[in-house]
């Protein structure tokens, strides 16, 4: 006696929150039957291996029939095939487009090509992650690139509006698009140590104020590319370390302010301007896409490995990189304000981020 | 030209891409009406067209508008070949021709195609122009209402109920046509959907001309069903129960704090009982007067004003002793002329209902069912379909004398069936043989006198276990003894009945689900030799069938069944049969004995041991049981109402005087004794087997109940959550060595494991009931099985004692709120015991011997007392049914076997009994439920019957997920498809919901599989009864409008 058909469809589809889970985790049905017999289910409710074995076959056709509007979330909502309450529609389009963190950082800042694509066995090997499940992540990464992509407006909202994500998740596939596009390397070993949360929050900061939509809200990509005219005109910072006079007038007013409050004092006065041609370097360097692209290695390398090796602690850093970008407005010689607290508050947000063990 | 129908069509959206090219569509829509046709403009270049079309007129017959359906096609233009189809759509127009159901089609329909299954939706506007004498032409009947539900509808009363209509069309099948070689499996698809559209539109027409003739607007009960009879033909079949019905007018009433004096007069002009003597004749008539002031204060005024004084006169027979019990035999009598001649005038006296009016039912004989074995042959003139008229006919008439031999003259809870394989066919059909009151059946011509007298003999909640025939001149050998409940009236020791159980039958615990299961192999044969192959089995399945349900149910430590259906499948090389019922201890009848083991063998001490051990589980499982369904014995009650229990000599003495009747039942042409299920007998190995299938069937897992009726027995706190499912499996048996004993158990085993993975899925709902469990087998091929069930999961709420004070809460309220019915409850809740000579002095006793009456154990008594004093004023549904053990006939092909299905529960009792329903009104949901109601809920308006018809075919298997990928696919789409009309027609819910088949054909090899399915059910409106309330405390006084309430929550 073989089943040759074994199918439950209810008026009102039912999601198991469970095999849900295992079926993105991308387990096969048997392996999601043994991992549901280990959780002690046929014991809580006196099934049977075989009725599982059914129960989640019949899960998985569904959420395999569901895949397909998961594409488009909005359809999801508007389609009459299968009746979801609202709630647990939201869960379905939360948990799959959630992903795992191990993976974003193995992809993050590299082109969502099919070049990437066939990376994606040596990443499910060194992370653990079934292959299937990266596939499913990458395709949600490069299906939210390609529609909000070219689209006006604010990026958070577009992908909002397009894939029904909470607000939370929403930001954190901007930072995907955002890196996607610009193409930063995130890989490489020094970089390790930051997390995914660390380049999101330093995307979010550079699409406020880096990009065209920082200066003009109706322009076509406008959260996604980094301003052009800006990356050129950064070159104009270079005389805060090329003029002598300039450097070392900085350099005094930041050692005056500080004297006294800083625990690496000299160690600070020692290795300003290395620390400031560093910083500055960096912006004079963006006009190049290649150097964009190293910008957090260029960071990590020029400032937080520095400071890190002369064990700064934080509140310092914060401390001197307040003052640091202040005290240029002190300097008369210097025109660029504006271009400088731009480029500066930005900075200064990310390396705080990004200085921690 | 009696109507213009009118169609805009608006937009579309989720289209599918037709042109690679551009990834877009450029679609355009055709309508289609009889023979015209209209076509939108071309939508360019878009998934999500806005057509917005001007009005679209047919000018048509309302002949044609019954018929016909509107047929929506969606095409992709094309400019250098063949538009191509993108799918249909078609539109049953009918709930537009009469008035009180939907007046506008509206909304977004899924593009239905045969191969593809939906391609996105589409947006349409219908509306029915209907010019002033709809009755001019004769050949159309409408305004003639169509319900599936097998009861009277929930805002309606009934007037008269005129009895059986029935009907039949056939056809070629589109299929089997010579130009079906020719044709893309596409066209041959639309054309059958077309057709049974087409043909189900006629049928409808043809039976609703039958209900104009006998002067009914209504049919209730109604289910149509298709055999296809592959080379001779199409048949489209029909029976209902043609009604006089009326609408009640104000649903929000129901409330008791719409209280108004005014509705109390819109409401009873049509009083149904045609009597005004009933009323003033009684000794109670000062009760009549507080009867009518508050009964209007709900909104089943009528009904329960008729149970009411039913009820209201029957205190007589408690008090009187034995005196209106003597007085009751020619009475009944009378009552049975009065009957009869009314019922004798019909052809059939059938009823498809399977409850009833108050006071509807009075007697109920017992089940009665045909069979017959038939060849097909091809039909020759689809106009003239007498033969299969004639086979019908025959079996009727058959099913007739089997219910006359057991002392009665009508059916009820009647249905009829096929199942067909190559050439051969086996009729079925089955009912309950009943006697009834003659007043629902005839125009106010009964004497009032007679009928009231009567009314007063029949005891409440246990009048339907009584024998309706004669026990001196028994149909059939079965033990009698008086009813445990009145003392009065002999009751046989077990009951199988086809229809629901009545709201007023005291019944002890709960019930449970009850399934026999039978396969019997037979060979391959031709014609003639294979039906006469299959005639030789079916008296032994029949039989089988039967020992099997006696055994389960002596099992569960109960007495009777209610919904019996026995649904016996043909297939090339097999029978088999499939009986499911709902086993409940009814209090009135007596006690089950156990099972006794007796072994063949004697002088083995080993067998013998085993013997004792097996008895020994047999024993233990019985106490179990009983202790899972909380079946405890009746003493308790005896003891605590304190009244004697009469002597067995008294109570012959004083019951002697009634066997009269004998000359009621005349021929009584059923005397084959059936074998005592009491003793089972292991002589083979066969029986050892099925002694082991008896005790393997597990019962649910805790928190989980089961039946095939409406409500499960014993349980009333049903919450709002409810989910309707539909599950299929299908099983290959292996080929090898097959012996009806494997075959047994492989059946056996895939309906267990069904029913263990359906508990396992709805693990969430617990605590929860499966509803309404429907199973249908099938025998697709030579080794497949295929089993489709669908059912509807219940909630409810464990903590009856928060129920309680809930109720209480609200019972003073309404005593406070209303003295009148204060008063009322009193003679109500007195007539519901029948204690004889027992005055019920404060209302403290009274409730205590009520609660006791029902059997219900101490520490639940004041639940009990709550829900049935409120069960009494508020029910519209008072049924009295009485039910009798079952025949066989051997030797012959034909048989006599009992069957029936679930009865709605009182809607004043569910109310009062569901929780606190959840306020959030879910924007867009459609309900769907095999049942009438819906928990927690109050229907205001029924939109129109839905039947459909579908048919999808697929010839790249593998690629849609295989057989399982395919159907799954295929019922979520026809369950859309369900919701998207209802919801179009301004309804959020079906009921009676019904998937009358499910033919699934599969061919691996060429990658093909195709099935069809039929559905039906009534689209209404519901509105949560939280809802209700907060538009009554709002406007408490004001009359609350049905429609603008309904709006609110289909928005």
């Amino acid at each position: 006696m073989t089943s040759e058909l074994d199918i439950f469809v209810g008026n009102t589809t039912l999601i198991d929150e469970d095999v849900y889970r295992l079926w993105l985790d991308g387990y096969s049905v048997s392996d999601a039957v043994s991992l549901r017999v280990r959780s002690g289910i046929l014991e809580q409710t006196g099934a049977t291996a075989a009725v599982l074995q059914s129960d989640t076959m019949d899960h998985y056709r569904t959420f395999h029939m569901l895949e397909r509007l998961l594409h488009a979330p909005p359809k999801l909502l508007h389609q009459l095939i299968f009746q979801i309450p609202p709630s647990r529609q939201a869960l379905l389009i939360e948990r799959y487009y959630a992903f795992d963190e191990a993976f974003v950082r193995e992809v993050l800042g590299k082109k969502l090509s099919k070049g990437t694509k066939k990376d994606l066995d040596d990443i499910s090997t060194k992370t653990g992650i079934t292959l299937k499940s990266c596939r499913r992540q990458f395709d949600n990464f490069k299906r939210v690139f390609k529609v909000v992509e070219e689209m006006r407006g604010s990026l958070v909202d577009n992908i909002q509006q397009h894939f029904l994500l909470s607000d939370r998740l929403a930001r954190d596939y901007a930072a995907i698009v955002f890196f996607a596009n610009n193409r930063f390397e995130t890989g490489k070993k020094k970089l390790q140590y930051l997390s995914f949360g660390d380049f999101a929050f330093c995307a979010e900061l550079m699409i406020q104020n880096w990009t065209l939509g920082a200066v003009d809200s109706q322009v076509a990509d406008m959260d996604v590319d980094l301003d052009k005219e800006f990356l050129q005109d950064l070159k104009e910072l270079k005389m805060l370390v090329a003029d002598k006079d300039l450097l070392d007038l900085h350099k005094s007013l930041v050692c005056t302010a500080l004297r006294g409050k800083l625990g690496v004092f000299s160690e600070m006065e020692a290795n300003f301007k290395n620390l400031s041609r560093g910083l500055v370097n960096v912006a004079a360097k963006l006009t190049h896409n290649k150097d964009v692209r190293d910008l957090f290695v260029d960071l990590v390398e020029k400032f937080v490995e520095p400071c890190r090796s002369d064990h700064w602690p934080l509140n310092d850093v914060r401390l001197f990189l307040n003052q640091y970008s202040a005290s240029v407005h002190s300097l008369d010689g210097f025109r660029h304000q504006a271009l400088w607290d731009r480029y500066m508050g930005t900075l200064r947000g990310c390396l705080l981020r990004l200085y921690h063990d | 030209m009696p109507g213009k129908l009118k169609v805009k069509i608006v937009a579309g959206r989720h289209l599918p891409v037709m042109d690679r090219a551009s990834d877009l569509t450029d679609a355009f829509v055709e309508v289609k009406f009889g023979n015209t046709t209209f076509k939108t403009d071309v939508y360019l270049k878009s998934l999500n067209p806005q057509w917005n079309s001007e009005w679209f007129k047919f000018e048509v017959d309302d002949e044609d508008l019954q018929d016909e359906p509107l047929q929506i096609t969606v095409l992709d233009h094309d400019t250098y070949s063949a538009n191509d189809a993108i799918g249909k759509v078609y539109i049953d127009i009918d709930p537009l021709l009469y008035s009180e159901a939907a007046t506008v089609i509206s909304g977004w329909f899924p593009i239905y195609d045969t191969i593809h299954g939906i391609r996105g939706e589409i947006n349409v506007v219908v509306k029915v122009d209907l010019f002033n004498d709809l009755n001019r032409f004769r050949q159309s009947s409408c305004g003639v209402k169509f319900f599936c539900t097998t009861s009277i509808p929930k805002c309606y009363r009934a007037v008269i109920i005129h009895g059986f209509v029935e009907e039949l069309v056939v056809n070629e099948d589109p299929e089997y046509q010579w130009i079906d070689r020719i044709r893309t499996p596409r066209a041959s698809n639309e054309a059958r959907q077309r057709l049974i559209s087409l043909m189900s539109g006629e049928l409808q027409r043809k039976i609703g001309l039958k209900v104009l003739e006998m002067r009914g607007n209504a049919v209730v009960g109604y289910l149509q069903c298709f055999d296809l009879e592959g080379e001779s033909g199409l048949v489209v079949r029909a029976i209902g129960t043609a009604c006089t019905l009326d609408k009640l007018s104000s649903p929000a009433a129901f409330l008791p704090a719409c209280n108004s004096p005014s509705k109390e007069m819109k409401e009873i002009p049509f009083n149904e009982d045609p009597n005004p003597n009933t009323h003033s004749s009684g000794p109670s008539t000062p009760l009549k007067n507080q009867t009518y002031s508050f009964s209007p204060s709900k909104s089943y005024s009528r009904q329960s004003s008729s149970s009411d004084t039913d009820l209201s006169l029957t205190p007589k027979t408690g008090m009187g002793s034995g005196s209106a019990g003597k007085e009751g035999g020619p009475f009944k009598a009378l009552l049975r002329q009065q009957t009869q001649s009314a019922l004798e005038q019909r052809e059939f006296p059938f009823f498809t209902l399977t409850a009833f009016p108050p006071g509807f039912l009075v007697h109920v004989g017992g089940v009665v069912s045909a069979r017959s074995v038939k060849l097909l042959d091809r039909i020759h003139n689809p106009d003239e379909p007498e033969t299969r008229d004639a086979w019908w006919a025959e079996i009727r008439q058959e099913i007739k004398s089997h219910a006359k031999a057991l002392g009665c003259h009508a059916v009820v809870g009647y249905s009829e069936s096929t199942s067909i394989c190559e050439e051969v066919c086996i009729l079925s059909a089955s009912g309950t043989a009943a006697v009834l009151n003659p007043r629902f059946l005839q125009d106010g011509t009964v004497e009032g006198c007679l009928e009231q007298r009567l009314e007063e003999n029949l005891p409440v909640g246990c009048g339907f276990c009584h024998i309706p025939y004669d026990e001196l001149n028994m149909p059939f050998p079965a033990h009698l003894t008086y009813c445990y409940n009145c003392r009065k009236q002999k009751v046989p020791d077990v009951l199988f009945t086809t229809v629901d159980l009545p709201t007023d039958a005291t019944v002890i615990g709960k019930g449970c689900l009850i399934q026999a299961r039978l396969c019997r192999l037979k060979k391959k044969a031709q014609a003639e030799a294979n039906a006469t192959a299959i005639s030789n089995l079916l008296p032994f399945m029949e039989y089988e069938v039967h020992t099997q349900l006696m055994n389960k149910l002596k099992l569960k430590g109960m007495n009777a069944l209610f919904g019996l259906r026995i649904q016996i499948t043909v297939g090339e090389n097999m029978l088999m049969g499939l009986a499911s019922a709902t086993g409940v201890y009814l209090a009135a009848l007596p006690t089950p004995g156990g099972i006794q083991i007796a072994g063949k063998t004697p002088n083995d001490g080993s067998y013998e041991q085993h013997i004792s051990h097996m008895q020994k589980k047999i024993n233990d499982t019985i106490a179990k049981n009983k202790e899972l369904y909380e079946i405890n014995p009746p003493e308790i009650s005896e003891e605590i109402i304190g009244s004697p229990i009469p002597e067995p000599r008294q109570r012959s003495r004083l019951l002697r005087s009634q066997s009269e009747s004998s000359d009621e039942v005349t021929e009584l042409d059923l005397s084959h004794g059936k074998k005592d299920a009491f003793v089972l007998e292991i002589d083979d190995t066969d029986a050892m087997e099925d002694v082991h299938s008896l005790l393997t069937d597990v019962p649910p897992p805790s928190g989980f109940y089961s039946c095939n009726t409406e409500i499960m027995p014993g349980i009333n706190n049903w919450t709002s959550e409810i989910q309707m499912f539909t599950s299929v499996r299908v099983i290959r048996l292996s080929s090898l060595n097959l012996t009806n004993q494997a075959l047994n158990k492989n059946f056996n085993d895939l309906c267990e494991n069904l029913l263990k993975s359906l508990y396992f899925k709805l693990r969430s709902m617990i605590p929860c009931c499966l509803c309404h469990v429907n199973f249908t087998v099938s025998l697709p091929e030579d080794e497949l099985i295929q089993v489709t069930v669908t059912a509807v999961a219940i909630t409810f709420d464990k903590n009856q004692a928060l129920q309680t004070t809930k109720t209480h809460v609200e019972k003073s309220l309404q005593r406070a709120s209303t003295d009148n019915e204060e008063l009322l409850q009193f003679p109500l809740e007195l007539c519901s015991d029948s204690l004889p000579s027992h005055p019920f002095p404060p209302a403290k006793e009274h409730l205590e011997s009520a609660s006791s009456n029902s059997g219900i154990p101490a520490a639940q008594r004041a639940t009990s007392v709550d829900y049935s004093s409120f069960a009494d004023r508020c029910s519209s549904w008072i049924e009295l049914i009485k039910l009798k053990a079952q025949t066989i006939r051997r030797g012959s092909i034909k048989t006599t076997v009992t069957v029936e299905k679930a009865s709605p529960m009182g809607e004043g009792n569910f109310r009062n009994r569901s929780a606190p329903p959840c306020a959030n009104s879910t924007v867009g949901v459609v309900k769907m439920t095999p049942l009438s109601f819906i928990p927690g809920a109050k229907i205001t308006k029924y939109l129109g019957i839905i039947n459909m018809f579908f048919i999808r075919e697929t010839t790249s298997l593998r690629e849609e997920g295989g057989v399982s990928g395919f159907l799954h696919a295929f019922i979520a789409e026809v369950f859309a498809m369900v919701r998207a009309h209802v919801a179009a027609l301004g309804g959020n819910a079906v009921v009676s919901y019904i998937m009358k088949q499910c033919v699934f054909m599969e061919n691996p090899n060429k990658n093909q599989a195709q099935c069809l399915i039929n559905v039906s059910g009534d689209a209404v409106v519901f509105v949560r009864e939280s809802e209700l309330e907060v538009v009554s405390t709002q406007q408490p006084t004001a009359n609350c409008q049905p429609s603008c309430t309904g709006g609110e929550v289909t928005t």
